[in-house]
C-alpha cells in the first residue's frame, strides 16, 4: 500500500464518521473567532437554545474593525463599534476567551493563533476567514468557512466536509539572496494561477520552503486560498516543534514529549502519492510585484508591464485590459518606474517580526520619498509590536517616516479607517489586489516587506536587492 | 429549524425574472450582526420610496403602493410565486433569512439559483420547481382571484388549488427528510451525538495535549 500525504494523515485522524456519501464528519481541534462572521452564528445558536460544544476549542480576538490610532477613544464607526462590542458580549456569554481590544495579546487572528501555540502541528484549525490556511504552516489542517459552518462547529465540534485532492508545490534549490517567502509565493500563484488549486490542499515542499522560518511558512500558506486552494500546508520538521516550544497554549513535560513525538510523523510518506505535482526552480525568484487586479496577475520587478496584445487567448486578454485601464497602468512600462502614493506593511501575510525586522533593515537611515503620502507599518499582534518596539525597530521605522501603528487588519481590507482614495496607489504586503479591496477605486500592487519599504525610500517599485 | 409539513396560505405573485438576492434584501442591510429581523427590508428597494438604511423605523417610511407585497390582498402571504432563476447572486444567507423572517414558506418558481437554493432548504424554506406552463397559469389564477391561496402537502408532495386539482412537485428526500423533521445541519450532526463522544474519548487518549 502507498504511504499516505501529510494531508490524509491528519484527515484520517480527525474522521468522527463516515457519511457514506464522500463527505464525513470531521473532527475540529480549534475554531478561531473574530468579529465579522460570527454574530449570526452566535445568535443562531441562542435562537435553536444550544450551546457550544467544547467552550475551550475555541479562541476569539477583534481584528478587522479595530481602529490602528488611538484606541482610547473606542471606535467611530457605529457599524463596526457595534461589531466589536458584539463580539465581547457574545464570548462573555459563552465563555469564550477574548483578547480584548485593550489586551496586549489582541491581533489578527491568523497571527495570535500560533502565537500563542493555539495552533499546534496536526491540529484540524478552522475560522470564519479564508486566509485560515495560514495555520497549515505547523503541518495542520486548517482553512477558512463561512458563518453557518462557524455555529456548525460551536455546536457541534465537526464539520460536514469532502476530502479534497493532494497537490504538492515543491520549490526545489536555494533561493537568491533578499528573496523572501512573499515573492516565493506569489511566483507559485503566478505559475499555477488563482483557480490552480481549485478543489486541492496544497502541500508546500521542497529545500527552499524547508528552508523558510515558520514565519515565511505562514506566509506561503496564507496565500494558499489565492491560489484557489482551501488550505496550504507544510511538513513539521525542527523549526516547527523549536517555534511551538513553550507558547501559552502549547503542551507541558510529559505531554510535549508525547506531542512532539506524535508530531514527528506529520509528513508525507516518501512513498505518498499526490494527486498532481508542481515543480517550481527556486533559483529563478525574483522579486515580486502584482501589476493587475489578480494576485496572479505578477511579474518580477525588473519586468515591464505584461502587453495585453501578446495575450493569444480572447478572455485572458480582456481580463488583461481591464486591470489595466483599472490599475492606471500602461503596457510595457518598466514595472520599478510605477510610482506609489501609499505603503502598507502590515496583513496576516506579513505582519510578523521578521516581516518588520526586514522592512526596518531596508529604511534604517534612510527617508521615506517625498511623494510618499503615507508609509504605515502595523504589526500582526499586541506582542508583536511589544517586541519590535524592544529591538528598536519602531525608533528606525517612524525615524525614516513611517507610521507606526496599533495591530490589526488594518489597510488590509479597509474596514477600519485606514483606506486608499480612488486612483491611489499602494504596494502593500497583503494578499489581495482585487478591485477596491483597500478602499474604493483604490489601486492594490502586491509585494514583500522588504519591496514595500524600498518603495516607500524610492517613491517607486525598484528591486530591493540592488538598494 | 422549524419543520415544514403542510401550509394553506394566500400566494403573492413577484412577476419578473432573475430576482437577485440584492433585491431580495440590499447590500447596506449585510452589515448587521443579527439573522433575524430582515423581514421588514426584504425587497426594500421596491417596497419603500425612500432610500433604506439599518436602524430606521421602516413603520414611518413611504410605502411604494404599487408594490405586490404592498396591496392589501396580498397581506399574510406566506408561499411567493416567482418567475426564472429566483435568488442569484451573493452566496450569503441574507436572502433565505429575509424571507423567511417576512413569513415566506414556500417560493414556487420555474428554476433557481444553486447557492440560494441550498441555503433556502438549510434554512427551512421550501423552494418548487415547476414548469414555466404550470407556473404561468398560477399567475393568471393568482391575478383573477382575490385573497387567492393554495395547501401545500411535502409529505405527499403536492399542491392543492382551490378548485381541487392537484399538482405534483419533485424533491429531494434527503431535503425533504429535513424538512418534514425540522432538522438543520446541526440538528443532523447531533444526531450523531455518539459518535462524536466516543471520538472524543479515544483521541484525548491518543492525543492528550488537544483537550487541555
Ligand atoms: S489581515 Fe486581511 S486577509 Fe488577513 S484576516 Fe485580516 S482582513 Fe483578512
Amino acid at each position: 500500500m502507498a504511504g499516505k500525504t501529510l494531508y490524509e494523515k491528519i484527515w484520517d485522524q480527525h474522521v468522527v464518521r463516515d457519511n457514506g456519501d464522500g463527505t464525513a464528519l470531521l473532527y475540529i481541534d480549534r475554531q478561531l473567532v473574530h468579529e465579522v462572521t460570527s454574530p449570526q452564528a452566535f445568535e443562531g445558536l441562542r435562537l435553536a437554545d444550544r450551546k457550544l460544544w467544547r467552550v475551550d476549542a475555541n479562541l476569539a480576538t477583534p481584528d478587522h474593525n479595530v481602529p490602528t490610532t488611538d484606541r482610547s477613544k473606542g471606535i467611530e464607526d457605529p457599524i463596526s463599534r457595534l461589531q466589536v462590542e458584539t463580539l465581547d458580549q457574545n464570548c462573555s456569554d459563552f465563555g469564550i476567551t477574548e483578547f480584548k481590544m485593550d489586551d496586549i495579546r489582541q491581533g489578527i487572528v491568523h497571527v495570535i493563533g500560533p502565537e500563542q501555540g493555539a495552533t499546534l502541528p496536526g491540529m484540524t484549525v478552522v475560522c470564519g476567514d479564508s486566509h485560515t490556511s495560514t495555520h497549515g504552516a505547523f503541518g495542520a489542517l486548517a482553512h477558512g468557512i463561512g458563518t453557518s459552518e462557524v455555529e456548525h462547529v460551536m455546536a457541534t465540534q465537526c464539520l460536514v466536509q469532502a476530502k479534497s485532492k493532494t497537490m504538492l508545490v515543491s520549490v526545489d534549490g536555494e533561493v537568491n539572496a533578499g528573496i523572501t517567502a512573499k515573492d516565493i509565493v506569489l511566483a507559485i500563484i503566478g505559475e499555477i494561477g488563482t483557480a490552480g488549486g481549485t478543489g486541492y490542499a496544497i502541500e508546500f515542499g521542497g529545500d527552499a520552503i524547508r528552508a523558510l522560518s515558520m514565519e515565511g511558512r505562514m506566509t506561503v500558506c496564507n496565500m494558499a486560498i489565492e491560489a484557489g486552494a482551501r488550505a496550504g500546508m507544510v511538513a513539521v520538521d525542527q523549526k516547527t516543534i523549536d517555534f511551538v516550544k513553550g507558547r501559552p497554549y502549547s503542551p507541558k513535560d510529559e505531554q510535549w514529549q508525547q506531542a512532539v513525538k506524535a508530531w514527528n510523523e506529520l509528513h508525507s510518506d516518501s512513498d505518498a502519492q499526490f494527486d498532481t505535482s508542481v515543480n517550481i526552480d527556486a533559483a529563478t525568484i525574483k522579486p515580486q510585484v502584482t501589476w493587475g487586479t489578480s494576485p496572479e496577475m505578477v511579474v518580477g520587478v525588473d519586468n515591464k508591464v505584461p502587453d495585453p496584445d501578446n495575450e493569444t487567448d480572447d478572455v485572458k486578454r480582456e481580463g488583461m485590459i481591464a486591470a489595466l485601464n483599472y490599475m492606471g497602468l500602461t503596457a510595457n512600462t518598466p514595472m520599478n518606474e510605477i510610482e506609489v502614493d501609499k505603503v502598507f506593511i502590515g496583513s496576516c501575510t506579513n505582519s510578523r517580526i521578521e516581516d518588520i525586522r526586514a522592512a526596518a533593515e531596508v529604511a534604517k537611515g534612510r527617508k521615506v520619498a517625498s511623494n510618499i503620502k503615507l508609509a504605515m507599518v502595523v504589526p500582526g499582534s499586541g506582542l508583536i509590536k511589544q517586541q519590535a518596539e524592544q529591538e528598536g525597530l519602531d525608533k528606525i521605522l517612524t525615524e525614516a517616516g513611517f507610521e507606526w501603528r496599533e495591530p490589526g487588519c488594518s489597510m488590509c481590507l479597509a474596514m477600519n479607517a485606514d483606506r486608499l482614495e480612488p486612483g491611489e496607489r499602494c504596494a502593500s504586503t497583503s494578499n489581495r489586489n482585487f478591485e477596491g479591496r483597500q478602499g474604493q477605486g483604490g489601486r492594490t500592487h502586491l509585494v514583500s516587506p522588504a519591496m514595500a519599504a524600498a518603495a516607500a525610500i524610492k517613491g517607486h517599485f525598484v528591486d530591493v536587492t540592488t538598494l | 429549524m422549524e419543520k415544514f409539513t403542510k401550509l394553506k396560505a394566500i400566494v403573492a405573485p413577484m412577476d419578473r425574472p432573475n430576482v437577485d438576492t440584492d433585491a431580495i434584501i440590499p447590500k447596506q442591510f449585510l452589515k448587521s450582526i443579527k439573522r433575524s429581523g430582515f423581514g421588514p427590508n426584504l425587497f426594500d428597494e421596491w417596497r419603500y420610496l425612500d432610500h433604506g438604511e439599518p436602524g430606521m423605523d421602516n413603520s414611518q417610511r413611504p410605502l411604494n403602493k404599487e408594490f405586490v407585497l404592498n396591496q392589501d390582498r396580498y397581506q399574510g402571504a406566506q408561499i411567493l410565486l416567482a418567475r426564472e432563476n429566483f435568488g442569484c447572486g451573493s452566496s450569503r444567507e441574507h436572502a433565505p433569512w429575509a424571507l423567511l423572517d417576512y413569513g415566506f414558506r414556500v417560493v414556487i418558481a420555474p428554476s433557481f439559483a444553486d447557492i440560494f437554493f441550498s441555503n433556502s432548504f438549510k434554512n427551512g424554506i421550501l423552494l418548487i420547481k415547476l414548469d414555466t406552463q404550470v407556473i404561468e397559469q398560477l399567475f393568471s389564477d393568482v391575478a383573477a382571484n382575490q385573497g387567492y391561496e393554495l395547501s401545500v402537502d411535502l409529505e405527499n408532495q403536492t399542491i392543492t388549488k382551490a378548485d381541487g386539482s392537484v399538482i405534483k412537485f419533485d424533491v429531494d428526500e434527503f431535503r425533504k427528510h429535513r424538512l418534514l423533521n425540522g432538522l438543520d445541519d446541526i440538528g443532523l450532526t447531533l444526531q450523531h451525538v455518539d459518535d462524536i463522544k466516543a471520538y472524543e474519548q479515544r483521541r484525548s487518549v491518543e492525543a492528550p495535549w488537544l483537550f487541555n
